[in-house]
C-alpha cells in the first residue's frame, strides 16, 4: 500500500483514531435510527426504508469523495477479495441472521449501547459463531474460499467502462430509489408500529 | 413520537436518515484518507471472540489457530477500538437525547410471536451466530462491505449487499408476514 499524504495518523495513535472514530460511527447510527429493532426488520418487510436512505447515500458521498481523493494519490483503495462462493453462502446466512437478530453487527453492538438486551444477547451469538467460523477456518480456506475466487476486482475493471460512469450511474441510481421510496411510501419519521 | 421540529439537535433522537447517510460518508473519507482504513465491525467482533476463546482453548490454543493468528488477531488496534467506539458512540447519544431505555422483546417481535423473554433472546443469540459466521464467510458485514466496500465499487461488496438484501426480504417475509385469515 502507498503513503497517503494525508495519512498522518499512525502507530498508537491508530488506536485513538479507531475510538474516536468508532464513537463518531456509533452516534450518527443512533442518530440516523437504524440501531431500532423495528427499522432494520421493517426495511426487509418494505414498511421504512431508512436503512437504505442511509446507506446509499453514504454510499454515493463516500464513494464519489474517496475516488477523488484516490485520483489524487490521496487515499489507497482497500477491496476485498470477491471469493464468489463465500461471499454468497455468507451474504445468504447474513441476510437470515440479520432479520432473526434484528442488528446488523454495527447496528447491533450500537443497540447494546442504547439499553437494548436482546441486541446483548445476539453479541454473545456472535462471539460463539465467530469462535465457530475461526475453529473451521482451515477447511473453508482450503474447499469454500477458492470456488470462484475473481480475486480484489471493482465493478469497472471487471465489466469496463469510464469511472466516471459508474459513479454518475451510482448517483442516478440512488436518486431513482429515493423518487420512488418517497412516492409510493409516505411513512412520518419515527413511524415503527406494525401496520 | 418526537417531532421532528422539536429541540436542539443534539436532543433531536431521530436526524434525517439522509444527513445521517451523508455525515457515515464523509465519516468514510477522513478514515481512508487520514487513517488508511475503512469503516469495518465484524472484525473487531471475530478479534474478541478470540480473546473469549482463551479460558477455553488456552493462550496457545489461540495463537495456533490461523484465522486469530493471521485474519482477526485479538488486541487493541484500530479495528476493535472501532467496535469498542461505536458502543460508547451510541450510549452518548441516546443518553444525550434522552431516548436510553432497557428494552428486552421489541413491538414488531411481541405481536408476532409473543411476550416472551426468553423466546427472544434466544433468537437473538441464534440469529447473532448465524450473522456472523455469514459476515466472516463473505469477509464484511453491512459495514466492511455494506457501505466501505460498495462505495469504492468492490465486486464482493456488490454481490454481498444484494445478496444479502434478497436473503433478508425472503426472511423477513417468511417469519413476519401473517397470513390473511
Amino acid at each position: 500500500m502507498m503513503h497517503t499524504a494525508f495519512a498522518f495518523i499512525t502507530g498508537p495513535g491508530l488506536l485513538w483514531a479507531g475510538l474516536l472514530f468508532g464513537i463518531i460511527f456509533g452516534m450518527l447510527l443512533h442518530r440516523g435510527g437504524v440501531t431500532d429493532y423495528h427499522v432494520i426488520v421493517n426495511q426487509f418487510l418494505f414498511r421504512d426504508f431508512t436503512v437504505l436512505k442511509v446507506m446509499l447515500t453514504a454510499i454515493v458521498v463516500g464513494g464519489v469523495g474517496i475516488f477523488i481523493l484516490h485520483g489524487h494519490q490521496l487515499a489507497n483503495f482497500h477491496i476485498k477479495s470477491a471469493t464468489m462462493l463465500a461471499v454468497v453462502l455468507g451474504a445468504l446466512l447474513f441476510g437470515i441472521g440479520m432479520v432473526i437478530y434484528g442488528y446488523c453487527p454495527g447496528t447491533g453492538i450500537a443497540a447494546i449501547g442504547t439499553g437494548k438486551l436482546d441486541a446483548l444477547a445476539g453479541f454473545f451469538g456472535m462471539i460463539a459463531g465467530a469462535g465457530a467460523y475461526a475453529v473451521s477456518y482451515d477447511w473453508i480456506a482450503a474447499n469454500i474460499l477458492p470456488v470462484a475466487d475473481l480475486g480484489k476486482k471493482r465493478l469497472p475493471q471487471l465489466f469496463g467502462g469510464p469511472e466516471w460512469v459508474w459513479y454518475a450511474g451510482l448517483a442516478l441510481m440512488a436518486l431513482v430509489v429515493f423518487t420512488l421510496v418517497n412516492r409510493f411510501h409516505r411513512h412520518p419519521i419515527g413511524c415503527c408500529t406494525q401496520g | 413520537m418526537i417531532s421532528p421540529t422539536s429541540l436542539s439537535p443534539i436532543k433531536t433522537h431521530r436526524w434525517n436518515p439522509y444527513l445521517v447517510g451523508a455525515l457515515i460518508g464523509v465519516l468514510s473519507i477522513l478514515t481512508f484518507s487520514l487513517a488508511d482504513k475503512p469503516i469495518g465491525i465484524s472484525t473487531g467482533i471475530a478479534q474478541a471472540a478470540g480473546a473469549c476463546a482463551v479460558p477455553v482453548m488456552g493462550a496457545e490454543g489461540v495463537a495456533a489457530n490461523t484465522y486469530w493468528a493471521k485474519k482477526a488477531v485479538p488486541a487493541w488496534d484500530y479495528g476493535s477500538l472501532f467496535v469498542v467506539g461505536s458502543f460508547l458512540g451510541a450510549l452518548i447519544s441516546s443518553l444525550m437525547s434522552r431516548s436510553f431505555k432497557v428494552e428486552t422483546v421489541p413491538t414488531v417481535w411481541r405481536d408476532r410471536f409473543g411476550p416472551s423473554v426468553a423466546k427472544r433472546l434466544t433468537a437473538a443469540f441464534l440469529g447473532g451466530v448465524v450473522i456472523i459466521f455469514g459476515a466472516r464467510l463473505a469477509d464484511g458485514c453491512t459495514s466492511g462491505h455494506g457501505i466501505s466496500g460498495s462505495l469504492q465499487l468492490a465486486v464482493s461488496s456488490w454481490t454481498f449487499f444484494l445478496v444479502m438484501f434478497a436473503s433478508g426480504i425472503a426472511t423477513a417475509f417468511v417469519i413476519f408476514r401473517r397470513r390473511r385469515a
